[in-house]
């Protein structure tokens, strides 16, 4: 393998090599006390940081498309995509950021129960399916565009902020079925969405203090990470999305 | 095969299951090139695939013989290609005939042989009628002639497939030496073993050539309505399914691929009862009359014709796609990351909505995606 | 709205022998009895009663009758009782009728119908109390073939988990179980070498020191998922699918999750716990190999990963698809699995037997010449000994039990575990209840169990010749059939008894 170290940083040229080994490389990196890995010519190469359980949180950055399952079960670690990822992204990620400079694919952030996911552009079908929360453990998912269906799917827990840069004015965003079967977490919405594009389960409410401190905290890192203007985004009308029940199907049985 | 059925789909399962990796290219101008690139492409999903079957179709490939039906033909005997050539000569003037050139690798083990026969129909038949002829004779052979399959029939085009990873095929077949307009290929994760080389995909019919990812659970329904037309569905796939659902649509019953898309992935009650009046009429007809083809369940395909690639999936995406465009170029794939890989300088790559075709026509020079957007507007779409 | 419904049991209380003691009043969590001080009598609500037994076996002077009650309509074969009573039930309530354990409807249970055979003068019978008898058996993917070079060995198996008898625990989740009885099976486990399934609810982290006696599920809703719980295991199993209700997903009900069970789930507590019918990140076979791989990356291929599926009609095809995703393990639950709560109708209906199923997927392995590369784990009404041997020589190398380890505990299959009360403080999270399972009892118990169904195994196996599971396993000449059709031998490999 082709690679270059300099201090606790090392890059590497990930081109034609197969995602076990370079996830094996990555690893013993981060065993030898490397923080930062730096890949480079990534052309679909799987389960990049899945492999650091138990490891002091270190630091990867992916140029080019990284493959499915970009950081499944990540327990901690930043990583850093410019381009656009593909399919599972933060899978069941447990703890850790990933910020993707450009369009993400299917089930972003499926199941998470830690960390906060970035994504430049618009997300693809069923974003923070069933993302939950316990106690400290929050997940964040900050979208700059807009999704495709069934974003927040059964969601359970945690934040998504749903941005719409791009959006002509006045233009509703795109997904249908907006948190069906959601029964935990808050979805914040900047700009148009029609009653009918939301699922049953999930009401409009007034924001508050709070939610507006939330908003800001995390578009200010979406803003510094991907270089646009607070202000901007900020200066516009959201919307809340919480489930109206935590127990949708309570009166589904009879016994 | 005269056991088609039994070679098909040797436990007599309900069907034969397989899941994929699917790519697509296409130069919207008509400008041919080789196989090259998307070899490179098909290998980068090794991972999607098991080994079990790897084919790819090329469109614009025989320039020679435009005009000609360019039969491809597997033989496992001596025996069976004199049978079948008899019965090809009996029914087909026969212009050029030639072994399809292979290479040996050790990857490949134990293949048929294969022909290739440039025909004209030998019928008193109507023109209009020749493609039927086609698929009659086909169907022939490929039922009652032991040891032999038809694997590919359109015109100026070809279908070259097997067992063994999609990589190994293609350098067993050297599609690096074809050039066409079109290319498709296919990485194939079986759920049972197939040694079988026909079983391989694209599957092909006359002009059509689809490849296809995903598990329809409406298959028995399918394939009942298409037997209805006189199709006979005996491979046991999904994607045999898709290839006769575009024929007798867009073929026989003439209708566009941006309807026979909505058929195949119509949208949901709901969006329907959205429509205005003039909308919900085509939209619920079209579900009343071909309710049968509905694909239900999850599917990407993308299918090839002469002059024409669209890709498509199941109208709640349970399969991933992939669009690309630079310049002329159009790529459809299950994954971004082989798009890249052949091609640094993709001008836009974006993720379709499900049940929404992307077209891509040498006739319009264009690509189109969501009905009424043109390449220029695909920017803002999401 | 009056219920139309009549009770289902009928107690009968001997005035003679009933000492007004109140035992009864004080183990029916259901509140069937109650005392009335001033008449000095114990008034029973038969319209409560779930015929757990719980109080006929503690009341100490055997006061007690629980029957079922023998209220008949007129005789009807197509309107059975059941049937009027469901549509009862659907016009009062509305809903989805909801029930608990295995499929209780007669389909013909296969083991039933199968004999075993025994040696007889060619060969010699083995005493197993004296004789060495093995069943140790290894659960994970196998080579073809070994590789030695220079007489030292070169090929080296992906990981492996050691058994010493081919029963299993099979997946009882805590929140479904009171943690009490999660950890009985634990201890059980340890204790006899052998393995218990964390079920898809979590593992609490007073178990993971049993974690090298764990399988940890990673099912649909990923509750307690993360990778500390996926590293502190045996195995890891992908569920996609359960025998009672195969093709939908669960609930555990808000009122089942407590601090304790929210902790283990990583859910607030009070919420319900939603499994989604499929695994959203798969879709399809190419898709589970995904999920198979991401495992293996996050427990550092250290561990076989297991997928458990419905036995459905495909199922030969789709275990063909899951060795070649990656699996090493692969679990089959038939048609009479149990369940913590399933609705009715889908428990009833969907599936096929565990019998055919296994015969059917043993084999075609076997003619993809890839059996080796999976162990197969089968489950789904596994009622003693005789049917567990029948299995590992119909083609499997381990069998799961869950009821039949209930059973162990006090379950007498009421069906009621959906209601979040059990008087046998099995199936609870009520901390009350719940006390009623001591482990230390419970785990021997259960080891008992173990322990007498491996000997009744040796004693089977001695009487065929044999000394080791391996050379019973898929070795169908041991088996006949009685009572079969010939499509049913065709399907189980087996001949009819005579032949």
């Amino acid at each position: 393998m082709n690679n270059l170290q300099n201090g606790t940083s090392i890059k590497i040229d990930a081109k034609e090599i197969f995602y076990k080994d370079l996830n094996n490389f990555i690893l013993d990196s981060a065993l030898k006390g490397i923080k930062k890995i730096i890949l480079n010519n990534v052309f679909g190469q799987r389960y990049i940081a899945s492999r650091l359980y138990n490891i002091p949180k270190i630091e990867i950055e992916v140029f080019g498309t990284p493959g499915n399952d970009l950081g499944a079960f990540n327990d901690g670690h930043q990583i850093t995509v410019y381009g656009n990822a593909q399919d599972g992204v933060g899978n069941t990620m447990n703890e850790g950021e990933i910020i993707i400079h450009g369009h993400a694919g299917d089930i972003l952030g499926m199941s998470a129960r830690g960390g906060k996911i970035f994504v430049r552009d618009y997300v693809g079908y069923r974003a923070a399916l069933h993302m939950k929360h316990y106690k400290d453990k929050k997940p964040i998912i900050v979208i700059g565009g807009t999704a495709q269906d069934f974003i927040g799917e059964y969601m359970a827990g945690g934040i998504v902020i749903l941005l719409g840069l791009g959006l002509k004015k006045g233009e509703s965003h795109k997904p249908n079925f907006v948190g069906t079967g959601m029964h935990g977490g808050t979805i914040y919405i900047r700009g148009v969405v029609n009653s009918f594009q939301l699922g049953k389960e999930v009401g409009i409410v007034e924001l508050t203090e709070e939610d507006h401190k939330i908003i800001e905290e995390n578009v200010k890192k979406y803003a510094n990470y991907f270089n646009k203007d607070v202000d901007e985004i900020l200066n516009n009308d959201f919307i809340k999305l919480i489930p109206i029940s935590k127990r949708p199907y309570g009166k589904l049985y009879v016994y | 095969m005269k056991d088609l059925k039994n070679i098909a789909n040797p436990f007599n399962d309900d069907k034969v299951s397989a899941n994929c990796s699917i790519f697509g290219m296409m130069n919207l101008s008509g400008t041919t090139f080789s196989g090259k690139d998307i070899l490179t492409a098909i290998k980068n999903m090794r991972v999607r695939s098991n080994g079990l079957g790897g084919g790819f179709a090329c469109y614009g490939l025989y320039p020679k013989y435009p005009d000609h039906y360019a039969l491809h033909l597997m033989y496992n005997t001596r025996e069976a290609k004199e049978i079948s050539e008899n019965f090809i000569d009996k029914h087909f003037f026969i212009t050029r005939a030639e072994e399809i050139p292979t290479k040996q690798i050790k990857e490949i083990i134990d293949p048929p042989e294969f022909w290739r026969y440039f025909v004209h129909p030998k019928t008193e038949l109507d023109k209009n009628h020749y493609d039927d002829y086609v698929v009659e004779m086909v169907m022939t052979i490929n039922t009652q002639i032991q040891d032999t399959f038809v694997f590919s029939s359109g015109k100026n085009m070809a279908v070259f497939k097997g067992v063994g990873f999609p990589g190994d095929i293609g350098r067993f077949f050297m599609i690096e030496d074809y050039t066409g307009y079109i290319w498709l290929a296919h990485g194939r994760f079986p759920t049972n073993t197939l040694g079988w080389w026909g079983g391989a995909h694209p599957f092909n019919i006359l002009d059509w050539s689809v490849v296809h990812n995903g598990e329809i659970s409406s298959y028995g329904t399918n394939q009942r309505f298409l037997e209805m037309y006189g199709y006979k569905c005996s491979l046991y796939t999904d994607t045999e399914v898709i290839a006769y659902a575009a024929d007798l649509l867009m073929r026989r019953h003439n209708l566009p691929i941006e309807v026979a898309s909505k058929i195949l992935a119509p949208p949901l009650w709901n969006t329907i009862d959205r429509m205005d009046k003039k909308e919900k009429e085509l939209y619920t007809s079209l579900r009343q009359v071909y309710g049968g083809l509905l694909m239900n369940g999850p599917f990407s395909i993308v299918i090839a014709r002469n002059g024409e690639m669209i890709g498509l999936t199941d109208r709640v995406r349970l399969r991933p796609l992939t669009a690309a465009v630079n310049s002329d170029m159009l790529y459809i794939s299950s994954e971004e990351a082989p798009i890249r890989l052949i091609d640094p300088n993709i001008e836009y790559a974006w993720i379709p909505k499900g049940g929404e075709p992307i077209i891509g026509r040498l006739s319009e020079k264009k690509v189109i995606y969501n009905e009424k957007l043109t390449l220029q507007d695909l920017n803002k779409e999401a | 709205m009056k219920s139309y419904l009549l009770p289902e049991f009928k107690i009968i209380r001997d005035d003679d022998r009933c000492i007004r003691c109140q035992v009864c009043v004080r183990q029916c969590g259901f509140g069937v009895h109650t005392y009335d001080e001033e008449n000095d009598i114990i008034i029973s609500d038969e319209s409560k009663c779930v015929g757990c037994q719980r109080c006929a076996v503690f009341c100490p002077t055997n006061a007690l009758t629980i029957m079922t009650n023998p209220y008949e309509y007129r005789p009807n074969a197509n309107w059975r009782k059941e049937f009027i009573n469901d549509v009862k039930k659907q016009a009062e309530g509305g809903g989805v009728i909801l029930t608990g354990c295995g499929n209780d409807k007669p389909y013909k249970i296969y083991w039933d119908h199968i004999v075993l055979n025994a040696s007889q003068v060619t060969n010699p019978s083995i005493d197993p109390l004296r004789e060495p008898m093995e069943l140790r058996t290894y659960l994970g993917s196998k080579t073809n073939q070994l590789e030695m070079v220079d007489g030292e060995l070169k090929t080296v198996l992906t990981s492996q988990v050691m058994i010493e008898t081919p029963i299993i625990f099979s997946a009882l989740s805590y929140g479904a179980i009171s943690f009490n009885a999660q950890t009985s099976l634990a201890r059980a486990a340890s204790e006899f070498g052998t393995l218990f399934n964390s079920g898809e609810g979590g593992l609490p982290k007073e178990l993971r020191k049993y974690g090298k006696n764990a399988i940890v599920q990673c099912a649909s809703g990923r509750f307690g998922v993360d990778p500390e719980y996926l590293n502190s295991s045996a195995v890891v199993e992908i569920k996609i699918g359960q025998g009672a209700k195969p093709g939908i997903g669960g609930h555990l009900p808000g009122e089942k999750v407590s601090i304790p069970v929210s902790r283990t789930r990583m859910i607030p507590e009070g919420t319900d716990a939603l499994s989604p019918a499929p695994q959203h990140d798969i879709y399809s076979i190419e898709d589970l190999s995904t999920l198979i791989y991401a495992l293996k990356e996050t427990t550092n291929y250290e561990k076989p990963i297991s997928v458990k599926i419905a036995a459905v009609h495909n199922s030969a095809a789709i275990a063909s698809g899951m060795v070649r995703a990656g699996a090493d393990i692969i679990a089959l639950d038939g048609i009479r699995g149990g369940t913590g709560a399933a609705p009715k109708i889908i428990r009833d209906n969907v599936g096929i037997p565990i019998e055919l199923a296994l015969a059917a997927v043993d084999e075609r392995l076997r003619k993809e010449r890839i059996r080796n590369k999976c162990s197969i784990i089968v489950a789904g009404g596994f009622r003693n000994a005789g049917d567990i041997i029948k299995a590992i020589a119909l083609g499997a190398d381990a069998v799961y039990i869950a009821t039949a380890a209930l059973v162990a505990m006090g379950c007498t299959l009421c069906q009621k575990c959906y209601t979040g009360i059990c008087n046998w403080g099995i199936c609870t999270t009520d901390p009350w209840l719940s006390k009623r399972i001591n482990p230390d009892i419970a785990t021997k118990r259960l080891t008992n169990l173990l322990r007498g169904w491996s000997l009744e195994i040796k004693e089977m196996l001695g009487g065929m010749g044999i000394n080791a599971i391996e050379s019973l396993r898929g070795n169908r000449h041991h088996l006949r059939g009685v009572g079969l059709n010939k499509w049913e031998l065709d399907v189980l490999g087996i001949k009819g008894a005579g032949e």
